[in-house]
């Protein structure tokens, strides 16, 4: 096979993605509001692991080591995620919305790569939109009903929305590999998903009554500089496993 | 040396560790199936990619072709194609009800978020019935309520 560094680039940064979203969903787990939005954090957090599981398979199928392996031993500065993923959940406000900007950006993001080049990607993307649109169905919800009831529940979900949307355009962060995945027909250039993502946001947005903030996109974690958040993180999710690598589970 | 027929029956005994009533066969899980002289080679395609109970039917699938005597056994997880719960069988869809989930309506490739909102009860039969949460205790299971003889149900999702 032709030279896999641009395709390692995009599935590091997919899996990471994943990987770090999904540990932070699976933090509501005892923690929701009502018992169906612990449900559903929850399920959407087994449904984003199980994804990070298969591209660091798709990865070690490359020549990297084991899922478990790049999942646990990496320190922060190797990750490729997005910074948005690795922020902490605060309200319940901007885990709602973070969460809906993430997974309509993983819907544009599965569109795409469902055409990918590479076959087993191909093939990956088409089984995840499948699940995806349960979680977009459940994003749109919780965005309307907190919109639509106004007072408290709207500033708080305004505020949510202009402290996230920076760090959400910051999931379309152009790397290195870009050229190189666009010409080989991996994946098409970012700029191409922002604008579908724009498209799939902005009704739902206005249909919550919110406005999208003008905002600078904050890059920085395609090229493994990340905020404080991430080590954090990365210190409770790495701890049982660091403490005994070689054993089996 | 096996056909078919022996293979698939051998792996009828696979269970849905979550759903106990239901074989990897009636789930729509078998993509593949090759013989070739002593040699079996299975491709299951998981429902959910997330889904724990893979990894154990990939296990006992194992076990039951050796069982039946095959010198190498290969059992691979693929999405190729990418499993959609139209794949579940009649005799599955009935086995689903018996066990008390509703089976999920066949899409014929349209799976649209409207199929979720309609169930009906597995219990009374009746068609009265809401959706709860499109997330349930498993990955593949949404919870709704029936407004006729006031139980909670689960449903198989629609995929």
């Amino acid at each position: 096979m032709e030279d896999t560094t641009a395709l390692k680039t995009l599935l590091f940064q997919l899996a990471d993605d994943e990987l770090i979203i999904g540990h932070r969903d699976a933090e509501w787990t005892g923690h929701g509001p009502i018992l169906e939005a612990d449900i559903a954090f929850s399920s959407m957090a087994q449904d984003e692991l199980g994804h990070a599981q298969v591209y660091y398979g798709l990865l070690h199928d490359l020549g990297e080591t084991e899922p478990d392996r790049l999942a646990f031993l990496r320190a922060a500065a190797d990750f490729r995620c997005a910074h948005l993923v690795e922020l902490p959940n605060g309200d319940w406000a901007f885990s709602s919305v973070r969460q809906f900007l993430y997974d309509a950006a993983e819907t544009v993001r599965l569109a795409a790569l469902a055409g990918s080049s590479f076959a087993p990607l191909a093939q990956a993307a088409r089984k995840f939109a499948g699940e995806e649109k349960y979680h977009l169905l459940h994003g749109r919800t919780w965005m309307q009903q907190l919109g639509q009831a106004g007072g408290e529940s709207r500033v708080r979900l305004q505020a949510a929305l202009d402290q996230a949307y920076p760090y959400a355009l910051g999931l379309f962060e152009p790397t290195d590999a870009e050229a190189a995945l666009a010409a080989r027909g991996l994946k098409p250039p970012e700029a191409e998903l922002q604008g579908h993502w724009e498209a799939l946001t902005r009704p739902v947005l206005a249909e919550a009554g919110l406005t999208p903030p003008k905002a600078a996109p904050v890059y920085g974690g395609r090229r493994g500089q990340h905020t404080p958040h991430l080590a954090a993180l990365l210190a409770d999710m790495q701890l049982v496993f660091r403490s005994d690598p070689e054993a089996s589970w | 040396m096996f056909d078919a027929g022996q293979v698939l029956d051998a792996l009828q005994a696979v269970k849905d560790p979550e759903i106990p009533a239901l074989s990897i066969v009636e789930l729509g899980l078998v993509a593949r199936l090759e013989v070739d002289g002593d040699a079996v080679r299975v491709a299951l395609t998981p429902t959910f990619a997330g889904c724990p109970a893979v990894a154990v039917m990939r296990a006992e699938a194992e076990r039951q072709l050796r069982a039946l005597g095959a010198a190498e056994v290969v059992v691979e997880i693929t999405f190729d194609p990418p499993w959609d719960s139209d794949r579940i069988s009649d005799e599955g869809r009935r086995k689903l009800k018996a066990f008390g989930l509703a089976p999920p309506w066949r899409h014929n490739g349209a799976a649209d978020l409207l199929q979720l909102l309609v169930a009906d009860c597995p219990y009374c039969g009746s068609g009265d019935t809401r959706l709860e949460s499109a997330f349930g205790p498993t990955l593949c299971r949404a919870i709704y309520y029936c407004d006729t003889c006031r139980q909670s149900f689960e449903q198989f999702k629609p995929v």
